[in-house]
């Protein structure tokens, strides 16, 4: 089958030694085994992310993703850009929208990009790569490629705020999306339907910045899933696998509570499901080791 | 640009509407409470944003700029997709903060306005972001004394980063780069020349 291409923006998290490494690796992993061919956009720069507003005015700020767009048209013509980052997502597409209404930031932005011999055409769709799962590819061809069912595991879908908002999965409900579980159910696992923490905010870059406040909301989602009997919990978004997944040790000292769970990305679940090896999953990038799953890759 | 108020005839809103991105929006919020409602870190705050609408319009410049508020935004963006005049309230208070921080008049010892600033010059340097060196500078933005002990409870989530290849010490040197730095640069002072022209316009 030929391969789907798209111009891919792996962001800043995802590079090699930094904290969303894991999530590139498994991402990889899983779109070799969907036929899906990533083209990374060459010399992309940071998004801004969305805590980019305090040094970066409107026009800086938008310039930012205008150059990584028109890299991606000059050198990826006609290819979608995906992203894995929901901030990088977020961002891009919010970029590229601010620009295609408001023409005289346009001008400017195109003129700040020409110091670089770059022009932005913008007309380039910008996806998560959630949207590519559920719109390019589908449940049906997901359940194709299953070949280790995640049978017995109960998992909390957790949809976090920005892959969820404001953009969301078209025909998703902001309140309550359901995706995610229909995902868990299609690599042959157990969703948590009730699972009330599902769209709660992790704090973001919050979890740096002011810990304690940050910390309170993670416990919030962790109590949650623990309570519903979860095994391990799964998001798409790079910010909520890291802050719910490596703080626990410090909430567990604050609070008295006795966190292990195990967070982990839609692509590492599915990367095992398809059955490829730990190692191309990216368990060994748990912090909290997701052993259910490991005894999955090792059968 | 301390006297900036003086050309609005003391008209905050006026003065908001021309230099806040997003702030023309500010008029049409009807005061209904949803978005202070939805926001997770609402309680945290001197004025969420409901009330910081309300004293725009009540032309209380001070209280509005130099609070608290606007920099605890997570950028969840529960109020936008609730609001039912669908006001873009994240990017108001973005731009709040922005605008607070370009006068000089954000408060001071405000750990996330500090953090977003040190976020934007490390992304600045290189066109990305260098984890390592922001999280240092992060636990030391207060001082010596206080980053050791920062950095120290912080010691264990370090070393559970490192051994699972997600935190790489060596990005103290050098590290992760573009390798046009020289035209992003170039780009980016460009960018920055325009947003200044553009602003300076917009001013009555
Ligand atoms: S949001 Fe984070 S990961 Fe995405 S480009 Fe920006 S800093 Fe990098
Ligand atoms: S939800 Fe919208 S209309 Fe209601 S108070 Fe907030 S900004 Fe105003
Ligand atoms: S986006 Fe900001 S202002 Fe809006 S609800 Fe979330 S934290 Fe509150």
């Amino acid at each position: 089958m030929a391969k789907r291409q798209y111009s891919f923006y792996p962001g800043c998290s995802s590079q090699k030694g930094a904290s969303s490494s894991n999530y590139l690796i498994s991402a990889q992993t899983m779109c070799e085994e969907l036929d899906i061919q990533l083209n990374e956009i060459p010399d992309w720069n940071c998004c801004g992310a969305s805590i980019g507003y305090a040094g970066g005015g409107e026009l800086p700020r938008l310039t930012l993703s205008a150059r990584n767009i028109a890299l991606s048209e000059q050198h990826n013509p006609g290819q979608s850009i995906v992203a894995t980052c929901a901030a990088c997502w977020l961002s891009t597409r919010e970029a590229a929208e601010r620009l295609q209404h408001n023409p005289a930031l346009a001008k400017d932005a195109n003129t700040a990009l020409a110091e670089a011999g770059l022009t932005l055409k913008n007309q380039t769709p910008i996806k998560h790569m959630v949207e590519v799962l559920i719109q390019d590819i589908g449940y049906d061809t997901i359940k194709t490629k299953v070949k280790r069912p995640l049978a017995g595991l109960k998992i909390a879908g957790y949809v976090g705020c920005q892959t969820n908002r404001p953009f969301g999965i078209a025909g998703e409900s902001f309140e309550n999306p359901q995706y995610l579980d229909r995902l868990i159910e299609t690599l042959g696992a157990d969703s948590i339907p009730q699972f009330e923490k599902k769209v709660q905010c992790c704090g973001g870059a919050l979890a740096f910045s002011e810990p304690a406040k940050s910390q309170e909301m993670i416990k919030g989602i962790l109590e949650s899933a623990h309570d519903n009997g979860a095994d391990l919990i799964v998001t798409p978004c790079p910010v909520c696998q890291m802050n719910a997944e490596v703080y626990q040790e410090q909430i567990n000292a604050t609070y008295g509570t006795n966190f292990k769970m195990p967070v982990v990305y839609y692509s590492t679940l599915m990367a095992i499901a398809f059955g490829r090896s730990a190692q191309d999953a990216a368990l060994t990038g748990q912090v909290i080791p997701a052993e259910k799953l490991a005894a999955i890759a090792g059968k | 640009m301390g006297d900036i108020s003086k050309n609005y005839r003391l008209n905050f809103l006026k003065e908001v509407e021309a230099n806040v991105e997003e702030g023309e929006w500010v008029k049409m919020c009807m005061q209904c409470g949803v978005c202070s409602g939805s926001c997770p870190l609402g309680k945290f705050w001197d004025h969420p944003p409901q009330e910081i609408f309300m004293m725009i319009r009540a032309g209380k410049r001070d209280a509005v700029l130099t609070s608290n508020a606007m920099w605890m935004c997570t950028s969840c963006y529960n109020c936008i997709v609730r609001c039912p005049r669908e006001l873009p309230i994240t990017h108001i208070m973005h731009g709040l903060a922005h605008y607070a921080q370009r006068l000089g008049l954000a408060p001071a010892h405000q750990p996330t306005a500090k953090f977003a600033q040190l976020f934007w010059n490390n992304l600045m340097k290189k066109g990305r972001v260098n984890e390592l060196k922001l999280g240092v500078k992060l636990y030391f933005m207060n001082g010596i004394g206080e980053g050791f002990k920062t950095s120290l409870k912080m010691k264990d989530i370090g070393l559970g980063m490192m051994k699972t290849k997600r935190m790489n010490p060596m990005e103290a040197i050098g590290g992760h780069a573009l390798e046009d730095v020289k035209g992003f640069h170039a780009v980016m002072q460009k960018a920055q020349e325009l947003e200044d022209q553009r602003l300076a316009n917009q001013r009555p």
